[in-house]
């Protein structure tokens, strides 16, 4: 489904992804760890175009196809879907609008924003004035409608209050579990996805299949999600990525 | 009140009187457009190329939906019916002879010697339309009035003349066009307007001038106890030279005022949009919110709030998006206070379009142009609760025919 090829990034001319190699197989969902100032959210944005980010070395591959050099409408195309971690606000747009354009028509937008408690946010500017909660619920409510064969979800879980983190789970596991196929479909997973997560809370609901940690721009390690998640709680990320390094 | 010697006098005195902003015209190269135009007994006998430039500003041609419905050509009242009592709806010169009270409303929002344009329009007895809804009467559906120069290098010139009395509520949607032929002509608009105790007026413009057509319009408001007036302005496609600065005087406790105006200035045009607001009774609260986009014309949004009584509320908002590399953009806007318990503020903001935003929502799957446009239509309408449909409709195709994603 994706492949990355040693990428380098760079931010305002300074380097933050360092010679990343990654792959998400067609069906699997994949975490990426890593701590604060890593380079996980750089990874992601890269992955969907962004022009902030410049690619000075390296490939992209999805579906085959070599994208680092394609724009960020035509990814979307091409069935990938991103939800940001810290979306802009757009005065004056108005959510349904938002929502309606990301769509292709045959979901009814009312009815997707009910399942998300979203609907009195509708008529609302675009982000504007939104808690931590209502964004993450917003940007699952545009990739609902944009019903992406990829994913790329930032830190899904983080902001979200005890209460909502279930439906934001399970609507996450819904996207993932969409009856739409994308023409791979392993066991009834038909999407599959890269999801940053800080705190792992995220994994009783998705199911993951490969877990990647980054550190320093660089991927220090992959394994099996629980296992990472339990090394990183125990020992740290310091401990963590020294254990695994030697296997990678 | 001044009689019509004395004001005849102060308009000859002020007929060498620039204006305070905007490019000058030297009026004496320009003649009075005709006076005498042909009366057109239903608006669908109206020619099929002047029946199109009053569509492409929101008139609706069968008037359905319509209270009534006024048009003026050149400087002649071609047509005005009204299909609701309480409401009138005729040419400002017939009203001045059929009621001896409008003497007392005549120039007073609006001062003959202003300036020059003021004084041309006082000296040319310029006539124009008289509304008047009469005291308790909420009219259901707009009345809709259109102001077109159809012959070239003349002066339009208005005297409007706008009176909702005692609770009596109206909206009016106007018009403003010049015909293909007639781009270098100029209009001189003066509009008097009157809200009475509780009266509520919601006025909405749409403009489509020629690419070298000088608009000079002066507007005065007067809004008594508890009235309420709104102001949309729409200018969305090239002009000469567009310089308009309407004065709103809050007279009446509890008066509240809202001017809106949208603008886009295109290569060439000179748009210099204004709104004033004095408050001069307390608890009024007035707001003035103004969204434009320079393509590559000159684009200037002042504002100005007045506090002259206590307990008053105001704001005051321009925001500007420059969207070419040539043109040029000013935003001035300004307080003034006298007393120490009002709440005034402002906000004024210029750039370009959030890079950010843009790829949002291509990231949702919308090519750059659309994402564009999506940013541009929020941006120039989303702020502005309760625009009409075909502000909203003529503000769509703009965005759209201007191609802004590029
Ligand atoms: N727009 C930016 N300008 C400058 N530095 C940036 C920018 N975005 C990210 N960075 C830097 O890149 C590094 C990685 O950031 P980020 O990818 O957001 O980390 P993470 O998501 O793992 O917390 C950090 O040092 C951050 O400060
Ligand atoms: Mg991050």
């Amino acid at each position: 489904m994706l492949r990355i090829e040693d990428l380098h990034v760079e931010v305002d001319g300074k380097e933050v992804l360092a010679g990343v190699n990654l792959e998400v197989p067609a069906g699997q969902t994949c975490v990426l760890f890593g701590p604060n100032g890593s380079g996980k959210s750089t990874l992601l944005h890269t992955l969907m175009g962004f022009g902030q980010y410049k690619v000075t070395k390296g490939k992209v591959y999805f579906m085959g196809r070599d994208i680092t050099d394609v724009p960020i409408d035509e990814r979307a195309r091409m069935g990938m879907g991103i939800l940001l971690q810290r979306p802009p606000n757009i005065v004056g747009l108005q959510l349904r609008d938002l929502v309606k354009a990301a769509g292709d028509g045959h979901l009814d937008i009312d009815e997707t924003a009910e399942a998300l408690l979203m609907k009195r946010f509708l008529e609302r500017d675009v982000n504007v004035g939104f808690s931590g909660g209502e964004i993450k619920r917003s940007e699952l409510l545009q990739l609902s409608m944009q019903e992406p064969c990829f994913l790329l979800l930032d830190e899904p879980e983080s902001g979200v209050d005890m209460e909502s983190i279930d439906l934001v789970g399970k609507k996450i596991h819904d996207l993932l579990y969409d009856k739409k196929g994308c023409g791979w479909e392993k066991g009834n997973r038909s999407k599959s996805a890269l999801v940053i997560t800080h705190t792992g809370q995220i994994l009783n609901y998705i199911d993951a299949d490969c877990a990647y940690v980054i550190r320093g721009g660089q991927i220090m390690c992959k394994g099996r999600p629980r296992d990472i998640l339990r090394d990183i709680q125990e020992k740290g990320y310091g401990e963590c990525i020294k254990c695994r390094m030697v296997k990678f | 009140m001044p009689d019509g010697q004395v004001l005849r006098k102060r308009a000859e005195e002020a007929l060498k009187v620039r204006g305070a902003y905007g490019k000058d015209y030297e009026l004496d190269s320009y003649e009075a457009a005709s006076s005498d135009r042909d009366r057109v007994e239903s608006l669908e006998d109206i020619a099929a190329d002047q029946r199109k430039t009053m569509t492409d500003v929101g008139v609706i041609p069968d008037s359905v939906g319509r209270s009534g419905s006024l048009i003026y050509v050149d400087n002649t009242v071609v047509h005005n019916t009204t299909a609701d009592q309480g409401l009138e709806l005729i040419p400002t010169h017939e009203a001045m002879e059929k009621y001896d009270w409008l003497e007392d409303y005549a120039w007073r929002a609006v001062q003959v010697d202003k300036d020059k344009y003021t004084a041309r329009a006082y000296l040319e007895n310029a006539n124009g339309y008289f509304i008047r809804v009469k005291a308790g009467k909420k009219v259901e559906f707009p009345v809709q009035t259109c102001m077109m120069i159809d012959s070239n290098k003349r002066t339009q010139h208005t005297h409007n003349i706008i009176i909702v009395e005692e609770g009596a509520s109206l909206d009016i949607i106007t018009g403003c066009a010049t015909s293909g032929h007639a781009s270098e002509s100029l209009h001189l608009g003066m509009s008097e307007i009157y809200v009475h105790e509780n009266g509520s007026l919601n006025f909405s413009m749409i403009h489509n001038w020629g690419k070298e057509t000088g608009v000079r319009p002066r507007t005065g408001v007067e809004l008594g106890k508890n009235a309420k007036f709104v102001n949309n302005y729409v200018i969305m496609k090239p002009a000469g030279s567009v310089q308009s600065y309407p004065t709103c005087y809050l007279n009446g406790e509890g008066a509240s005022a809202k001017f809106n105006s949208i603008a886009l200035s295109h290569p060439g045009s000179e748009i210099d949009l204004g709104s004033q607001v004095v408050m001069n009774a307390p608890k009024t609260a007035s707001e003035i919110l103004s969204r434009s986009i320079t393509l590559g014309g000159e684009m200037i949004a002042r504002g100005r709030l007045v506090g002259n009584a206590q307990n008053i509320r105001a704001h005051l908002e321009c925001r500007s998006l420059i969207m070419s590399e040539t043109g040029r953009t000013l935003a001035i806007p300004e307080l003034e206070a006298m007393y120490p318990d009002v709440e005034m503020t402002h906000e004024a903001a210029v750039g370009k379009i959030a890079r950010e935003q843009v790829e949002y929502l291509m990231a949702r799957g919308l090519d750059e142009d659309a994402a564009v446009g999506m940013i541009v239509r929020g941006f120039l309408e989303g702020s502005i609760r309760g625009l009409p449909e075909s502000l909203r409709e003529e503000i769509d195709e703009a965005v759209n025919m201007a191609n802004l994603g590029n």
